[in-house]
């Protein structure tokens, strides 16, 4: 039987490269902007969201102050609007004098980074799982399923405190924890889907064209999957930033005086019924960039979801 | 049906034994070693250290400790804690009905509003009904529910002065446990004002608590409800001229209701980790706070045995879920 190859192959049946492709695959994106365009919330969450990020890469130019800096003269100073409030420090200080707002602004860049960093990994690690037990099937399949029930039989912050533990308190150990605790909804999902995806003909079509296991895997299954992924990858993005600042309000995420909300919270509990600000703040926060992930997310679902589309 | 329950209980066990490895294979990577946190500060000879390691067992080959563990497990020995020096079962039945009892509150609370305020966003779609009962439930599930509960105590507690700060009752009032829940054990105790006490307490940490489930339902009844408003034996209720309320009510709330049954024993998981910090906020003397304490004072036996017994719990109440999914829609059943 002559080869083929499987560039050919896949170009024969309008996979790979060529303006047809680039074309259809403009007209899917302006369909998807379209669909997303009508929520207005999801609209308004994107907005919200494109401004955190903003804050976050211009916190060294937006904050007034550094957030580790300490001044001893002005603890505990109210807001500007309270009584007492100067313009110097318009959200307030903290306990050791440090500047509110601008620990909030430099926060931003933590919760960002710790979403971004779980999200890559558990979509990496749980993608690939999933892909290897959805396709080949078997005791693989089995053993990997039976695998990701035992981490999904603990709740997720209780196994993520624990690891923490094991793994020692800090940031970096508290996103592995939580990429770890999140990754078993990506592998039942890839799984699902490339199960699914498995018996198409379009499948057959490459398979028979001559693509190898992993082109057939990746190449060919696994972009048609990607739509629930995408709502996931969005809704986990918003899981890690809560997880993580519920591990740094319990001591072991963030350490001390890193300017990540959840730890900024847990030194300020003590303060609560005497210095609102130092307790608001923060946790205003961390529910306004979680708050605008969900928004942005139920948008994707809603335009990703063909069920929902009226045609 | 006997079969189907039976299957479950099958599908259960590889699970189990997989979470006891986990459980046990934590806790013997933990960091500090269990000896010297039990020795304290002043350390102690090597006499005495191979001694307490061959006391404890864990001078025997890690096959055999997990064995041990595994044969003591299914004897209901899930070891002593290192710090009080009493069985983790004993602690965990001592501190469960705390927890138990806050989250039967939080969930109640979540059903008896989340289920009605998705009914009626549902019928009411589009609406500014609608927008705004989604648009609170939106802002629910997104809520860090740690700095909620801490808003809450600068109102309720420090501005208004209405609830307690902490604990299940005021200092004031002693009783022995009967029931292990304080609601129930304060009525029965006759003291005055006793209830009051334990009500006012239960107040906040409830809410806090009940909020994310409450969201979760509040969007998951809504989005069935909408599902079923639109079949067609719903359009026959309404065209034979029934009265709405009993089209909603009747027709389409109970099938709606199936999936919705389905959140609602999920949301066990969530309560679960919701304990974590909600009885870390309210000092509430519950098994998520004893997890949060025995993990910082490296108490490897609770730590093990907290994770186990919690995971079996979650397990066991997603098979009565399961089983009561089959008994209301019988479609499903085989």
């Amino acid at each position: 039987m002559a080869q083929t190859n499987p560039k050919q192959a896949d170009a024969a049946i309008g996979l790979e490269g060529g303006p047809a492709v680039a074309a259809t695959r403009r007209a899917m994106l302006a369909e998807f902007w379209h669909y997303f365009r009508q929520n207005r919330g999801a609209v308004i969450g994107l907005f919200i969201f494109t401004t955190i990020v903003i804050i976050a890469i211009l916190a060294p130019v937006l904050a007034p102050h550094s957030p580790s800096m300490q001044n001893r003269g002005a603890l505990l100073v109210p807001p500007v609007w309270e009584a007492g409030g100067t313009w110097q420090y318009v959200l307030g200080t903290d306990a050791i004098g440090r500047d509110i707002l601008s620990r909030l602004l430099y926060g931003a860049r933590f919760s960002l980074f710790i979403g971004l960093v779980v999200v890559t990994l558990s979509v990496t690690v749980g993608v690939t799982i999933g892909v290897f037990a959805g396709y080949f099937r078997g005791v693989i399949d089995v053993a990997v399923m039976r695998l990701m029930d035992v981490i999904l039989a603990f709740p997720s912050l209780l196994l993520a405190l624990v690891l923490v533990a094991i793994l020692g308190p800090g940031l970096m150990n508290a996103m592995i924890a939580i990429a770890l605790v999140l990754q078993p909804h990506f592998v039942r999902l890839t799984r699902a889907a490339v199960m699914s995806e498995k018996g198409r003909d379009y499948v057959t079509a490459a398979r028979v064209a001559g693509a190898g296991r992993f082109r057939l895997m990746f190449k060919t299954i696994l972009p048609n999957c990607t739509a629930p992924l995408i709502v996931q990858a969005t809704l986990s993005f918003s899981t890690a930033i809560l997880d993580a600042a519920a591990l740094g309000f319990l001591g072991m995420g963030a350490q001390p005086p890193t300017p990540e909300w959840g730890t900024m919270l847990a030194e300020a509990r003590e303060f609560i019924l005497r210095a609102w600000w130092v307790v608001t703040f923060p946790g205003l926060a961390i529910l306004i960039t979680v708050l605008a992930i969900n928004l942005v997310g139920d948008g994707l679902r809603d335009a990703l979801d063909p069920k929902l589309k009226r045609s | 049906m006997l079969r189907f329950l039976l299957f479950r209980l099958a599908l259960l066990i590889p699970t189990f034994v997989g979470v006891s490895i986990v459980a046990f294979a934590f806790i013997r990577l933990l960091p500090g070693d269990p000896i010297m946190m039990l020795a304290g500060e002043r350390g102690i000879s090597a006499e005495r250290y191979a001694e307490l390691q061959a006391a404890y067992g864990f001078d025997r080959p890690i096959i055999v400790q997990y064995l041990d563990y595994l044969w003591g497990l299914l004897h209901g020995d899930l070891g002593t804690s290192v710090v009080t020096r009493r069985p983790v079962l004993d602690e965990f039945f001592t501190l469960f009905p705390a927890t138990l009892e806050l989250s039967l509150c939080a969930i109640t609370l979540a059903v008896f509003l989340g289920v009605p305020l998705g009914v009626i966003a549902a019928v009411k779609r589009g609406s500014w009904v609608d927008q705004s009962i989604m648009g609170t439930a939106l802002v629910g599930y997104s809520m860090p529910i740690f700095w909620w509960g801490l808003l809450l105590i600068i109102l309720f507690s420090g501005i208004l002065g209405w609830t307690p700060v902490s604990g299940r009752i005021s200092l004031l009032y002693f009783f022995p446990p009967v029931t292990g829940f304080m609601l129930i054990d304060s009525l029965l105790s006759g003291q005055d004002g006793a209830f009051r006490s334990a009500l006012s307490h239960l107040v906040l940490p409830s809410i806090v608590l009940a909020t994310i489930p409450l969201a979760v339902i509040a969007r998951q009844t809504r989005s069935a409800m909408l599902e079923v408003l639109g079949e067609d034996y719903v359009r026959t209720a309404r065209s034979k001229g029934l009265p709405p309320a009993r089209v909603i009510g009747l027709h389409a709330l109970r099938n709606a209701l199936i999936p919705v049954i389905t959140t609602i024993g999920l949301q066990i998981g969530v309560l679960m980790a919701g304990a974590i910090l909600t009885e870390t906020i309210f000092s509430w003397p519950g098994i998520g706070k004893w997890m949060v304490d025995s993990v910082f004072k490296r108490d490897y036996a609770v730590v093990q045995g907290g994770l186990l017994l919690i995971a079996g719990i979650i397990m066991l109440v997603n098979l009565i879920v399961d089983v009561l999914y089959g008994l209301v829609n019988p479609r499903i059943r085989h």
